[in-house]
């Protein structure tokens, strides 16, 4: 059984028929050939289909495309603006945060959503007072990207390169990924 | 997967009629749970219902200082919302504890009560599991038991309930109102799971077609003082070893009032009255503390490879009070 949907990813809008089967990662994948959220576990587990969907981050894996009609996508590569890569992608390639750069869209995409919850005001399970809004040290940033699991170890850096975005220069220069696509990054 | 229909809901009596009347249709929320399960074959629905886009989304204080969240709230959304932060943190630092960020975006307030047990033979199609399969037998039993359940298991299954959140809710008397084929009904969280018995298959009281529609939080001065405390394999994104969901009310060094529930232990949220009754009118002190968590977990029945729960949830119950009992506690 299948069923027709809408979905705009990347700022390109794509009418498609998809089978009621597929999930969101599939039919950005398979359908579209967008393959820049990447399938790791499939089961909601790693983190590495992360995308923002409406502005928020979500994993694509659990999600079926059918379900999502009318979603606004971006994936880590549509976070660069007219070739001029997003500040968590500098920081990433600065502080040599991925070594196979499997997992890396999914770190990228969670970081941007996790940044824009924290600029709310969003606690997590580390903050010791939940009416407060904590500023993002080392522990905040490690629980709050936990849902993205990386196999190479370099998860280290992968803290550095956002606490770097988080905290310095860089963080001016960043509105919020829910704001209209065309201003962000200019 | 076999090829299935989906629906949007149109409206909540629709959505409740159409799944009663087809038994093999299921509603679908986030589907954090449910497609998982469709992915490993252990839910094969024919036809979906997707409540997500009901209004069912938002979260409502009342005028007796409770709070009414919708059925279709994401769990990010209401562990962030202002009022659950002030009134029941327990229930913001529960949700926290659950999942990662970006499946809280997704998951659903009904669709985490919902949620079936992380048991690995359950997952496991190839093994043999009562729950999925009723008169199969247990794998666990003979199995890997360390995330197995130590008070109200039977022959028949000695699974876990996963959500944390519904630990808080069972704390904090939450109630949660259902519409099915014959009208409206609220079921108290405490009552809403089931212990496995004979009929490990069933997990809540809930009859096919029921819809979660709200949560309702009546008010409790005391739970600005409250707490979730989990334990797991993992520093974070696991599920829990043990947690326990508490708020406590000292005044002059007595305990007036206490709320506890254990996560982990149990098919269900386990509220520990036993342990809230050994506390009334009590000293707020160590002893006392651990002597209500020996109360509870009197009767407890672990297998062989999870006895190390009953300390467990022991000193974490008296860990958690003491913090709430402090001068400093939140
Ligand atoms: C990797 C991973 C880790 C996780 N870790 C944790 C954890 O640590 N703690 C924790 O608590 N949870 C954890 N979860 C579980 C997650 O919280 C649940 O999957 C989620 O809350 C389910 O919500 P949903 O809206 O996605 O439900 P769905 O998957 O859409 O539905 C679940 C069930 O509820 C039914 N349903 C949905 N909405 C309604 C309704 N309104 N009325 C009646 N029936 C309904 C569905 O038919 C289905 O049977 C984890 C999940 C994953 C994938
Ligand atoms: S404990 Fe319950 S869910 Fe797990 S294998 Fe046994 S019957 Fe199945
Ligand atoms: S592929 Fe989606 S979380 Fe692993
Ligand atoms: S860089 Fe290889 S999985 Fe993360």
């Amino acid at each position: 059984m299948k069923s027709d949907i809408t979905l705009t990813v990347d700022g390109q809008r794509y009418a498609l028929t998809v089978d009621n089967r597929v999930t969101l990662l599939d039919a950005l994948r398979d359908n579209l050939g967008v393959t820049s959220a990447k399938k790791g576990c499939d089961h909601g587990q790693c983190g590495s289909c992360t995308v923002l969907l409406n502005g928020r981050r979500a994993t694509t894996c659990l999600a079926f495309a059918v379900a999502h009609d009318e979603a606004d996508i971006t994936t880590s590569a549509g976070l660069a603006q007219d070739g001029d890569l997003h500040p968590l992608h500098r920081a990433f390639i600065d502080h040599d945060a991925f070594q196979c750069g499997y997992c890396t869209p999914g770190q990228i995409c969670s970081a941007v959503g996790m940044l824009d919850e924290a600029r709310q005001g969003w606690p997590s399970a580390v903050t010791a007072e939940v009416t407060s809004a904590p500023p993002l040290d080392t522990a905040e940033i490690r629980e709050r990207m936990s849902g993205n699991l990386c196999r190479c170890g370099a998860c280290v850096n992968i803290v550095a390169a956002i606490s770097e975005v988080a905290t310095g220069r860089r963080l001016a220069a960043f509105p919020s990924a829910a704001e209209p696509r065309q201003e962000r990054w200019s | 997967m076999i090829p299935f229909e989906y629906k949007q809901a149109e409206d909540e009596h629709t959505a409740v009629a159409t799944v009663t009347g087809n038994s093999r249709a299921a509603f679908l929320g986030g589907g954090t749970n449910l497609v998982d399960h469709m992915k490993l074959g252990i839910a094969a629905p024919e036809l979906l219902v997707d409540v997500t886009r009901l209004p069912l989304d938002r979260i409502e204080c009342l005028p007796d200082g409770g709070l009414r969240v919708g059925a279709a709230v994401r769990n990010s959304d209401l562990a962030a919302d202002s009022a659950v932060r002030e009134r029941y943190p327990v229930l913001t630092q529960a949700l926290l504890a659950g999942a990662s960020g970006q499946l809280r975006n997704l998951a659903t307030t009904g669709g985490n009560l919902l949620q079936r047990t992380r048991c690995v033979y359950f997952q496991d199609t190839t093994t043999p599991c009562n729950k999925r399969e009723p008169g199969q037998g247990c794998s666990a039993l003979e199995g890997h038991t360390r995330y197995h359940a130590v008070l109200g298991a039977s022959k028949h299954c000695v699974a876990v309930h996963p959500s944390d959140m519904a630990v808080a809710l069972a704390a904090l008397d939450a109630l949660v109102h259902v519409q099915g084929p014959d009208g409206g009904r609220a079921i108290p969280a405490t009552e809403l799971h089931r212990l496995p018995g004979e009929h490990p298959e069933w997990d809540t009281v809930l009859r096919h077609g029921e819809l979660i529609t709200a949560v309702e939080l009546p008010p409790l001065p005391f739970a600005t003082r409250s707490r979730y405390r989990k334990a797991r394999d993992r520093a974070s994104f696991a599920f829990a070893l043990v947690s326990v969901a508490a708020a406590l009310d000292v005044t002059d060094g007595i305990v007036r009032g206490a709320r506890i529930a254990f996560g982990g232990l149990a098919h269900k949220p386990w509220r520990a009255r036993l342990a809230e009754q050994a506390l009334l009118g009590r000293p707020a002190t160590d002893d006392e503390f651990r002597a209500s968590a020996e109360a509870e977990l009197a009767d407890a029945q672990p297998l062989p490879g999870n006895e190390f729960k009953l300390p467990m949830a022991r000193n974490m119950l008296v860990a958690t009070l003491r913090e709430l009992s402090g001068d400093d506690a939140p």
